[in-house]
């Protein structure tokens, strides 16, 4: 109970953190929209080419838009969350502080990184997204079940966020300098996750594998869930099954890491 | 005389401090050479975007993917280039924030020489290098009856596109010192500005693209002059050698920008931090 309480102070204070740039997140909210602007049209051009491509009409390809660009923030999609500081702990040998605190290494980072994406998501996400809804057709479900279980999924799906980029951040360790790290994690978070194009709209093989992937289980699985497109208990299964291995992962990681560790005095 | 003092000391602190951060980036090598790829790749998956956009459909808006992919080699090039000159710009709020830019404005070196070579890094070669290829690509694949002024019009899109974009980062320098923070608003408008003209005037609604025209003049990187050379209508109603103006808006720009630039340098508050 105790160590309950740690984690969820330590949640708060990643919330407090992001909240406190408020012109930050304004800007956010803006630009945000304005992408999300410019992929419609473009989405809208797609689908006009080509009704029902990945088994979308346009209506439920607007609300992916808007969607993405709701969790873009949220889920760090293209990095930018707890892994960039955690990064900066380990270049600077500040993480020795970390480890030496009498919690979790990994649950410390975890809880961090979910204030900050609950933040993301009622400071950043959401007005892009009610913006989408005010001004194109969007496929919403207009009962209760379809946005509990959207809920959960993007629970689910910001645990798997996490998960990546916390691997990615120990890597740091043998590297000793994030910024290459931080650029696979870009390409791979954009692409992967179907930021540039949703992923049911892959073709062939090449979409059958990207489907399979964690990244999908970050912007799909929600989108699909919301919009009915998938079983939600199917999407649980899956995103809860990424969330385990790349957790567990990063636990090994962590722990052939942290043997390694040498801290310079100063 | 003494603009042109300015000017040659800045570029030469410009080429300092760049080849302090070039040589500083090469110390942690295998980072280097990752970022380097992962540039590459990173701008590299947009097209491939607009591939598998193709993969599924035979044209966009009208337009074939070999003049989707001229579009999109001119808006990369030129950002390429906009991007590696003075791309690390948006990280002005942070050093007014930390204090860190008054220590620019006490060196006897133009400030916007500093601030543009901040954190120069090579590793942007990666953009250029791919929307030239994708736009060489263009060149020879897509259907146009090339004329000289036509051939002439192609560098002289990514040299004015460059300096469009440039006057966009510098003029959102000049944002960031009153607003500080929302740095990021001015990725609305380059990445923003380079995402949207990768793809053609005719997907977009008639007031954006009178915005981009008129507002913020993104539409000369490459709709207008691009449209001259695929033989296709402007994408709104423009006189005829529009197509030639780039240019012009590009230096328009720039003094703009520039301006904008010294009004708010001149405005700037030190957070006394």
């Amino acid at each position: 109970m105790g160590s309950g309480r740690l984690y969820a102070a330590v949640a708060a204070g990643g919330f407090r953190r992001y909240a406190t740039y408020r012109a930050a997140t304004v800007a956010g909210v803006f630009t945000n929209t304005v992408f999300g602007v410019i992929l419609v049209y473009t989405y809208l051009a797609l689908w006009d080419e080509k009704p029902h491509l990945g088994g979308y009409d346009q209506a439920q390809a607007v609300t992916y838009v808007w969607l993405g660009q709701c969790l873009y923030a949220t889920l760090a999609i293209q990095g930018g969350g707890a892994e960039k500081d955690l990064m900066e702990r380990i270049r600077t040998g500040e993480i020795a502080v970390d480890l030496y605190r009498p919690a979790d290494l990994q649950l410390w980072w975890l809880a961090g990184d979910v204030g900050r994406a609950l933040f993301q998501m009622l400071g950043r996400g959401v007005i892009p997204f009610a913006f989408g809804a005010l001004f194109f057709p969007m496929a919403l479900p207009t009962s209760v079940t379809p946005w509990a279980a959207f809920v959960v999924t993007l629970l689910l799906a910001t645990v798997v966020s996490f998960a990546i980029r916390y691997l990615a951040a120990l890597s740091v360790f043998w590297l000793m300098d994030g910024m290459g790290v931080n650029q696979v994690l870009m390409v791979t978070g954009i692409f992967f996750s179907g930021m540039v194009l949703p992923l049911n709209a892959f073709p062939g093989i090449f979409g059958e594998v990207v489907r399979v992937l964690p990244w999908a289980a970050q912007l799909q699985m929600p989108a699909d869930v919301l919009m009915g497109e998938t079983d939600p208990l199917r999407a649980f299964v899956f995103q809860a099954a990424w969330a385990v291995a790349l957790l567990a992962a990063g636990r090994l990681l962590q722990s052939a890491a942290t043997r390694r560790v040498v801290v310079q005095g100063g | 005389m003494a603009e042109r003092g300015v000017l040659v000391e800045g570029l030469r602190a410009y080429r300092l401090i760049a080849g302090m951060w070039v040589r500083s980036s090469m110390t942690y090598r295998t980072s280097f050479v990752v970022t380097v790829v992962g540039n590459l790749t990173v701008t590299g998956l947009d097209f491939v975007g607009i591939l598998l956009m193709f993969s599924q459909v035979d044209s966009l808006g009208g337009w074939s993917l070999p003049e989707v992919a001229f579009l999109y080699g001119l808006s990369v090039t030129a950002f390429g280039i906009a991007d590696l000159v003075l791309g690390s710009m948006d990280v002005l709020g942070a050093r007014m924030r930390d204090g860190s830019f008054d220590t620019l404005l006490v060196r006897p070196v133009p400030v916007l020489a500093q601030v543009g070579a901040d954190r120069f890094a090579l590793r942007r070669l990666g953009r250029i290098t791919q929307g030239a290829v994708v736009l060489g690509w263009a060149l020879v694949s897509v259907d146009v009856d090339w004329t000289v002024p036509k051939v002439l019009l192609v560098p002289v899109m990514v040299v004015s596109g460059a300096a469009i974009f440039s006057a966009v980062f510098v003029a959102g320098a000049a944002f960031q010192i009153f607003a500080q923070d929302a740095a990021e608003v001015q990725n609305a408008f380059t990445y923003g500005g380079t995402t949207l003209l990768q793809y053609p005037p005719a997907v977009f609604g008639k007031d954006l693209v009178r915005g981009v025209t008129f507002m913020v003049p993104l539409a000369f990187v490459n709709w207008v002059p691009a449209a001259h050379v695929l033989g296709r209508p402007y994408p709104i109603g423009l006189p005829p050698w529009a197509a030639f103006a780039s240019p012009l808006v590009a230096v328009a720009c720039c003094v703009l920008a520039g301006a904008a630039w010294r009004v708010g340098l001149r405005s700037y508050r030190s957070t006394g931090s």
